[in-house]
């Protein structure tokens, strides 16, 4: 009973908050709106028995990439007004693509029946913690595609890193080598002429 | 009782909801990217569902590798908004076409 209504307290919520985030007009709200959306989703998570992905959607999801998201909105100073323009032209014609879509995805969906097994209707039993029994099978059978998972990763800050990084012009930073090649004859060097005999230049 | 059926349609409603959010908001990169994380979000539901129901736990180590891509995505998808915004004061995606390298 209690797993039925935390299906539907966490599902409900988690389709309006996905909604608001299409439909909120301001985008900080809609950040806010998905990292609610994320929260449910990890709940749903739990009550399927996989704790891992669970901590692992709040953590990554609402702690860096919602987080990222928020830090770029509040950054650049843009005019979101100007950029709903086309939404309600879009809207009629977009809900209906959308009924149309979700008809056959649901369609789609309820032929898994139609497979040729899926054990029984209940979730079954696990013999092992979830982050024990993921683990056995993350560091031996998925072991290469953990380590690239890995490099993705790395590329991805390198890439960001590289793509936002700028040399500003107004500042003059050091110069090592044309320091370091600097010559005393090329070099302004101060001279105290007597009076009346001229430079030499 | 809740089957299998039920996550799925959680998963199917989500995944509409993001289309319809790319569509919707075709000017705003930033909400374009953040429909992209619902549409991962409901991809991801889906897998751990299969993954439940058939006692096969291959369904969550994808769904990790999911949210990995999905968070380099979205790092990468940020920065080139980020100097894309500098270099043309505005997001709006309609004149992307005029930057040609």
């Amino acid at each position: 009973m209690i797993t039925i209504l935390a299906f539907y307290l966490f599902a409900v919520l988690t389709v309006a908050s996905a909604i608001a985030v299409i439909f909120a007009r301001n985008p900080v709200h809609s950040v806010l709106w998905l990292i609610v959306a994320f929260f449910n989703a990890a709940g749903l998570m739990l009550i399927l028995g996989a704790e891992f992905i669970a901590m692992l959607l709040v953590i990554v999801y609402v702690g860096a990439v919602a987080v990222l998201f928020l830090f770029v909105v509040m950054m650049l100073d843009i005019d979101f007004a100007s950029l709903r323009s086309g939404f309600s032209r879009n809207l009629p014609f977009g809900v209906i693509i959308a009924l149309v879509l979700l008809g056959e995805v649901i369609v789609a969906d309820c032929a898994w029946k139609a497979g040729p097994t899926l054990g029984g209707r209940e979730i079954p039993a696990a013999k092992v913690p979830n982050v024990v029994a993921l683990g056995q099978l993350l560091y031996t059978k998925y072991l290469f595609a953990f380590e690239i998972a890995g490099l993705i990763l790395l590329v991805a800050m390198i890439g960001a890193i590289v793509l936002t990084h700028r040399s500003r012009r107004d500042r003059r930073p050091q110069n090592i080598s044309r320091q370091i090649a600097r010559r005393p004859d090329e070099a302004v060097k101060t001279v105290n002429p007597g009076v009346g005999e001229g430079m030499k230049l | 009782m809740i089957g299998l059926s039920h996550y799925l349609t959680v998963g199917a409603l989500l995944f509409t909801i993001g289309v319809l959010g790319i569509f919707l908001n075709r000017r705003n990169v930033i909400l374009m990217l953040m429909a992209i994380e619902l549409i991962l979000l409901a991809v991801n539901i889906n897998l751990v569902a299969f993954s439940a129901y058939l006692g096969d736990l291959t369904g969550q180590v994808l769904a990790m590798f999911v949210l990995t891509v999905a968070a380099a995505e979205a790092a990468i998808g940020l920065a080139i908004l980020v100097i894309f915004f500098r270099r043309r004061g505005s997001i709006a995606v309609d004149d992307v076409n005029r930057m040609h390298g």
